[in-house]
Protein backbone atom coordinates (compact mmCIF):
# COMPACT_ATOMS: atom_id res chain seq x y z
CA UNK A 1 0.00 0.00 0.00
CA UNK A 2 1.28 3.50 -0.83
CA UNK A 3 2.41 5.42 2.15
CA UNK A 4 2.40 9.63 2.13
CA UNK A 5 4.13 11.73 3.99
CA UNK A 6 2.54 14.10 6.32
CA UNK A 7 4.58 17.09 7.93
CA UNK A 8 4.11 17.94 11.45
CA UNK A 9 7.31 20.21 12.33
CA UNK A 10 6.73 20.28 15.76
CA UNK A 11 9.38 20.22 18.75
CA UNK A 12 9.37 17.31 20.72
CA UNK A 13 9.14 19.37 24.05
CA UNK A 14 6.88 21.35 22.72
CA UNK A 15 4.52 21.09 25.88
CA UNK A 16 7.47 21.49 27.91
CA UNK A 17 8.24 24.44 26.18
CA UNK A 18 4.99 26.09 26.22
CA UNK A 19 4.78 25.70 29.86
CA UNK A 20 7.76 27.33 29.95
CA UNK A 21 6.94 30.34 27.98
CA UNK A 22 3.86 30.84 30.42
CA UNK A 23 5.76 30.68 33.57
CA UNK A 24 8.24 32.87 32.30
CA UNK A 25 5.28 35.23 31.70
CA UNK A 26 4.43 34.72 35.05
CA UNK A 27 7.13 35.53 36.78
CA UNK A 28 7.98 38.95 34.38
CA UNK A 29 4.38 39.94 35.50
CA UNK A 30 5.41 39.30 39.41
CA UNK A 31 8.98 41.05 38.40
CA UNK A 32 10.39 37.81 39.71
CA UNK A 33 14.10 36.51 38.44
CA UNK A 34 14.24 33.02 38.60
CA UNK A 35 17.52 31.44 38.46
CA UNK A 36 18.22 27.41 38.08
CA UNK A 37 20.80 26.05 39.22
CA UNK A 38 22.14 22.54 37.39
CA UNK A 39 25.18 20.28 38.23
CA UNK A 40 26.41 16.75 38.67
CA UNK A 41 25.26 15.10 42.31
CA UNK A 42 27.67 16.64 44.84
CA UNK A 43 28.94 19.67 42.80
CA UNK A 44 27.94 21.68 45.68
CA UNK A 45 24.37 22.77 44.41
CA UNK A 46 22.72 23.24 48.13
CA UNK A 47 25.34 24.24 50.07
CA UNK A 48 26.12 27.08 47.73
CA UNK A 49 22.32 27.75 47.65
CA UNK A 50 22.40 28.19 51.07
CA UNK A 51 25.21 30.49 51.80
CA UNK A 52 23.18 32.45 48.57
CA UNK A 53 20.19 32.48 50.32
CA UNK A 54 20.88 33.28 53.90
CA UNK A 55 23.23 36.55 52.85
CA UNK A 56 20.49 37.45 50.42
CA UNK A 57 17.82 37.06 53.01
CA UNK A 58 18.96 40.43 53.96
CA UNK A 59 18.45 42.41 51.27
CA UNK A 60 15.32 41.10 49.35
CA UNK A 61 12.55 38.47 49.32
CA UNK A 62 13.66 35.01 48.23
CA UNK A 63 12.63 31.79 48.35
CA UNK A 64 13.90 28.25 46.50
CA UNK A 65 12.65 25.04 45.02
CA UNK A 66 14.57 22.36 44.91
CA UNK A 67 14.25 19.08 43.06
CA UNK A 68 15.81 15.60 43.66
CA UNK A 69 14.66 11.82 42.89
CA UNK A 70 13.89 10.86 46.67
CA UNK A 71 14.28 12.64 50.73
CA UNK A 72 13.55 15.97 51.15
CA UNK A 73 16.67 16.52 52.93
CA UNK A 74 17.73 19.34 50.64
CA UNK A 75 14.89 21.24 51.66
CA UNK A 76 15.37 20.89 55.09
CA UNK A 77 18.94 22.27 54.80
CA UNK A 78 17.89 25.28 52.97
CA UNK A 79 15.03 25.97 55.59
CA UNK A 80 17.87 26.93 57.83
CA UNK A 81 18.22 30.06 55.92
CA UNK A 82 14.95 31.09 56.94
CA UNK A 83 13.41 31.58 53.42
CA UNK A 84 10.65 29.57 52.04
CA UNK A 85 11.61 26.59 50.21
CA UNK A 86 9.73 23.58 48.80
CA UNK A 87 11.25 20.12 48.24
CA UNK A 88 9.90 18.68 44.31
CA UNK A 89 10.26 14.64 44.45
CA UNK A 90 10.75 13.70 40.84
CA UNK A 91 10.58 9.76 41.56
CA UNK A 92 12.58 8.46 38.84
CA UNK A 93 12.63 11.42 36.56
CA UNK A 94 16.43 12.55 36.50
CA UNK A 95 15.70 16.18 35.79
CA UNK A 96 12.46 18.72 36.61
CA UNK A 97 10.21 19.78 34.20
CA UNK A 98 8.32 23.06 33.43
CA UNK A 99 5.13 21.59 34.15
CA UNK A 100 6.68 20.32 38.26
CA UNK A 101 7.98 23.76 38.36
CA UNK A 102 4.48 25.24 37.70
CA UNK A 103 2.95 22.36 40.31
CA UNK A 104 5.00 23.61 42.93
CA UNK A 105 4.77 27.22 42.62
CA UNK A 106 0.68 27.08 42.21
CA UNK A 107 -0.22 28.44 45.27
CA UNK A 108 2.71 30.60 45.85
CA UNK A 109 2.27 34.57 45.78
CA UNK A 110 5.23 35.16 43.32
CA UNK A 111 4.56 39.10 43.38
CA UNK A 112 5.87 39.04 46.73
CA UNK A 113 9.10 37.60 45.90
CA UNK A 114 12.08 39.28 44.01
CA UNK A 115 14.15 35.75 43.11
CA UNK A 116 13.45 32.58 43.00
CA UNK A 117 15.81 30.12 42.69
CA UNK A 118 15.41 26.35 41.41
CA UNK A 119 17.73 23.86 42.20
CA UNK A 120 17.73 21.06 39.85
CA UNK A 121 18.59 17.03 40.19
CA UNK A 122 21.84 16.84 40.10
CA UNK A 123 22.74 15.54 36.47
CA UNK A 124 25.21 16.93 33.98
CA UNK A 125 22.75 15.48 30.92
CA UNK A 126 18.93 15.80 31.12
CA UNK A 127 18.65 19.09 32.80
CA UNK A 128 20.05 20.44 29.51
CA UNK A 129 16.92 19.48 27.48
CA UNK A 130 14.06 20.87 29.65
CA UNK A 131 13.74 25.31 29.97
CA UNK A 132 11.86 25.96 33.04
CA UNK A 133 10.95 29.44 32.76
CA UNK A 134 14.45 30.58 34.42
CA UNK A 135 15.69 33.98 33.54
CA UNK A 136 19.53 32.63 34.08
CA UNK A 137 20.58 29.01 33.92
CA UNK A 138 24.04 28.66 35.81
CA UNK A 139 26.15 25.33 35.90
CA UNK A 140 28.01 24.95 38.82
CA UNK A 141 31.66 22.77 38.53
CA UNK A 142 33.01 22.03 41.85
CA UNK A 143 36.81 21.54 42.03
CA UNK A 144 36.82 18.30 42.86
CA UNK A 145 35.46 16.62 40.07
CA UNK A 146 38.28 17.13 37.45
CA UNK A 147 38.73 19.86 35.27
CA UNK A 148 37.31 17.68 31.89
CA UNK A 149 33.59 17.86 32.81
CA UNK A 150 32.92 20.87 30.42
CA UNK A 151 34.48 18.58 27.35
CA UNK A 152 32.73 15.57 28.94
CA UNK A 153 29.30 17.20 29.28
CA UNK A 154 29.42 19.99 26.56
CA UNK A 155 25.49 20.40 25.90
CA UNK A 156 24.87 21.25 29.45
CA UNK A 157 28.03 24.28 29.46
CA UNK A 158 26.75 24.87 26.11
CA UNK A 159 22.79 26.36 27.16
CA UNK A 160 24.52 28.14 30.65
CA UNK A 161 24.28 31.45 31.48
CA UNK A 162 27.33 31.45 33.64
CA UNK A 163 29.37 29.30 35.28
CA UNK A 164 30.26 29.17 38.79
CA UNK A 165 33.27 26.84 39.72
CA UNK A 166 32.53 26.01 43.76
CA UNK A 167 34.80 24.18 46.61
CA UNK A 168 37.46 26.46 45.61
CA UNK A 169 38.65 26.54 49.26
CA UNK A 170 39.52 23.01 48.30
CA UNK A 171 41.16 23.59 44.94
CA UNK A 172 45.07 23.31 46.58
CA UNK A 173 44.44 20.14 48.38
CA UNK A 174 43.02 18.22 45.03
CA UNK A 175 45.52 19.48 42.59
CA UNK A 176 42.56 21.32 40.52
CA UNK A 177 44.24 23.07 37.34
CA UNK A 178 42.30 26.43 37.07
CA UNK A 179 43.82 27.36 34.50
CA UNK A 180 42.64 24.35 32.71
CA UNK A 181 39.15 24.16 33.77
CA UNK A 182 39.28 27.61 32.30
CA UNK A 183 39.98 26.82 29.41
CA UNK A 184 37.94 23.85 28.84
CA UNK A 185 34.72 25.94 29.93
CA UNK A 186 35.61 28.27 26.75
CA UNK A 187 36.10 25.88 24.59
CA UNK A 188 32.42 24.37 24.52
CA UNK A 189 31.05 27.76 25.45
CA UNK A 190 33.33 30.81 23.64
CA UNK A 191 32.47 33.94 26.34
CA UNK A 192 30.84 32.39 29.04
CA UNK A 193 31.57 34.18 32.21
CA UNK A 194 32.70 32.29 35.51
CA UNK A 195 32.61 33.29 39.11
CA UNK A 196 35.22 31.55 41.12
CA UNK A 197 33.44 30.60 44.65
CA UNK A 198 33.40 28.69 48.29
CA UNK A 199 29.95 28.66 49.80
CA UNK A 200 32.57 27.90 53.06
CA UNK A 201 35.04 30.60 53.14
CA UNK A 202 32.52 33.26 51.41
CA UNK A 203 35.24 33.50 48.39
CA UNK A 204 33.24 35.22 45.60
CA UNK A 205 30.23 34.94 47.20
CA UNK A 206 29.92 38.81 47.28
CA UNK A 207 30.48 38.64 43.36
CA UNK A 208 27.67 36.34 42.96
CA UNK A 209 25.02 38.50 44.66
CA UNK A 210 26.57 41.45 42.63
CA UNK A 211 26.12 39.64 39.74
CA UNK A 212 22.38 38.26 40.85
CA UNK A 213 21.52 42.44 41.09
CA UNK A 214 22.98 42.86 37.92
CA UNK A 215 21.05 40.54 36.19
CA UNK A 216 18.01 41.49 37.54
CA UNK A 217 18.26 45.00 36.78
CA UNK A 218 18.25 44.34 33.38
CA UNK A 219 15.86 41.57 32.89
CA UNK B 1 18.14 9.19 30.88
CA UNK B 2 15.78 11.00 29.97
CA UNK B 3 14.98 9.49 26.79
CA UNK B 4 12.02 7.57 28.12
CA UNK B 5 10.51 10.91 28.91
CA UNK B 6 11.77 12.41 25.48
CA UNK B 7 9.85 9.06 24.04
CA UNK B 8 7.20 9.68 25.80
CA UNK B 9 6.42 13.47 24.76
CA UNK B 10 7.25 12.35 21.44
CA UNK B 11 4.35 9.78 20.73
CA UNK B 12 2.03 12.14 22.52
CA UNK B 13 2.42 14.88 20.08
CA UNK B 14 2.39 12.42 16.97
CA UNK B 15 -0.96 10.84 18.77
CA UNK B 16 -2.41 14.07 18.70
CA UNK B 17 -1.04 14.39 15.15
CA UNK B 18 -2.44 11.09 14.23
CA UNK B 19 -6.12 11.82 15.84
CA UNK B 20 -6.28 14.59 13.47
CA UNK B 21 -5.76 12.43 10.19
CA UNK B 22 -8.56 10.07 10.71
CA UNK B 23 -7.83 6.29 10.16
CA UNK B 24 -4.44 5.88 9.06
CA UNK B 25 -1.49 3.46 10.29
CA UNK B 26 1.62 5.37 10.59
CA UNK B 27 4.47 3.47 9.02
CA UNK B 28 7.31 5.79 10.56
CA UNK B 29 8.13 8.93 12.34
CA UNK B 30 10.36 11.34 10.55
CA UNK B 31 12.69 13.47 13.49
CA UNK B 32 15.29 15.85 13.55
CA UNK B 33 17.99 15.41 16.39
CA UNK B 34 20.94 17.92 16.84
CA UNK B 35 24.35 16.88 18.66
CA UNK B 36 23.69 19.79 21.00
CA UNK B 37 20.08 18.24 21.43
CA UNK B 38 21.11 16.74 24.81
CA UNK B 39 19.30 13.57 23.87
CA UNK B 40 21.41 10.45 23.36
CA UNK B 41 20.24 8.46 19.45
CA UNK B 42 20.31 4.94 20.34
CA UNK B 43 18.62 5.77 24.27
CA UNK B 44 15.54 7.24 22.41
CA UNK B 45 15.12 4.91 19.98
CA UNK B 46 15.53 1.69 22.70
CA UNK B 47 13.10 3.85 24.65
CA UNK B 48 10.37 4.34 21.72
CA UNK B 49 9.06 0.88 21.36
CA UNK B 50 8.37 1.03 25.31
CA UNK B 51 6.51 3.89 25.05
CA UNK B 52 4.72 3.65 21.28
CA UNK B 53 3.05 -0.17 22.81
CA UNK B 54 -0.69 0.31 23.03
CA UNK B 55 -0.55 3.94 21.31
CA UNK B 56 -2.05 4.48 17.66
CA UNK B 57 1.81 4.55 16.93
CA UNK B 58 2.67 1.19 18.00
CA UNK B 59 4.61 -0.80 15.30
CA UNK B 60 6.22 2.51 13.44
CA UNK B 61 9.57 3.09 12.22
CA UNK B 62 11.55 5.85 13.78
CA UNK B 63 13.27 7.31 10.96
CA UNK B 64 16.27 9.84 12.70
CA UNK B 65 18.24 12.81 10.99
CA UNK B 66 21.31 13.56 12.71
CA UNK B 67 21.77 17.42 12.71
CA UNK B 68 25.17 18.43 13.81
CA UNK B 69 25.97 21.35 15.33
CA UNK B 70 26.81 24.57 13.42
CA UNK B 71 28.00 27.57 14.34
CA UNK B 72 28.54 31.67 12.82
CA UNK B 73 31.91 32.18 12.77
CA UNK B 74 32.42 35.73 13.85
CA UNK B 75 35.39 36.22 11.76
CA UNK B 76 34.68 34.92 8.24
CA UNK B 77 31.01 35.54 8.82
CA UNK B 78 29.91 31.93 7.70
CA UNK B 79 27.97 29.48 9.16
CA UNK B 80 30.49 26.74 9.75
CA UNK B 81 30.26 22.66 11.04
CA UNK B 82 31.94 22.06 13.93
CA UNK B 83 33.71 18.37 13.38
CA UNK B 84 33.64 18.76 17.41
CA UNK B 85 31.31 19.37 20.49
CA UNK B 86 34.86 19.88 22.26
CA UNK B 87 36.05 22.81 20.65
CA UNK B 88 33.54 25.73 19.51
CA UNK B 89 36.12 27.16 17.18
CA UNK B 90 35.53 27.87 13.46
CA UNK B 91 37.22 24.89 11.69
CA UNK B 92 38.43 27.09 9.25
CA UNK B 93 39.93 30.48 11.05
CA UNK B 94 40.35 28.57 14.66
CA UNK B 95 38.17 32.02 16.01
CA UNK B 96 36.03 31.00 19.43
CA UNK B 97 32.23 30.83 17.68
CA UNK B 98 29.69 30.69 20.41
CA UNK B 99 26.86 31.16 18.49
CA UNK B 100 25.30 28.12 17.31
CA UNK B 101 22.96 28.45 14.28
CA UNK B 102 22.04 24.53 14.44
CA UNK B 103 22.33 21.30 16.27
CA UNK B 104 20.09 21.65 19.10
CA UNK B 105 16.37 20.38 17.11
CA UNK B 106 14.68 17.89 19.11
CA UNK B 107 11.93 18.18 16.62
CA UNK B 108 9.08 15.74 14.96
CA UNK B 109 9.02 16.33 11.26
CA UNK B 110 7.16 14.60 9.38
CA UNK B 111 4.80 11.04 10.00
CA UNK B 112 4.57 8.30 7.40
CA UNK B 113 1.25 7.20 6.95
CA UNK B 114 -0.80 5.12 4.67
CA UNK B 115 -4.39 4.57 5.06
CA UNK B 116 -6.46 1.52 6.32
CA UNK B 117 -8.73 0.17 4.15
CA UNK B 118 -12.59 0.31 4.86
CA UNK B 119 -12.89 -3.48 5.46
CA UNK B 120 -10.17 -3.56 7.45
CA UNK B 121 -11.17 -0.94 10.24
CA UNK B 122 -14.08 -3.00 11.43
CA UNK B 123 -11.42 -5.71 12.57
CA UNK B 124 -9.11 -3.18 14.34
Amino acid sequence: MQSRIVEVRQGILKKNDLLARDLRQRFAAADLFVVNLVSSPGAGKTTFLQATLTSLRARCRVAALVGDLATERDAERLKQSGAPVRQIVTGTVCHLEAEMVGSALADWDLAALDFLFIENVGNLVCPASYDLGENLRVVLLSVTEGEDKPLKYPTIFSGADLAILTKMDLAEAVGFDRDEALHNIQEVRPGLEVLETSARSGLGMEGWLEKLARSRAIS
Amino acid sequence: MHELSIAMSLIEAACEEVSRLGDVRVEALHLRLGALSGVVREALEFSFDLAAAGTAIEGARLQIEEIPVAVLCPRCGEERELPSLQHFRCPVCDTPAPDVVRGRELELTALEVSEIPENAVQDR
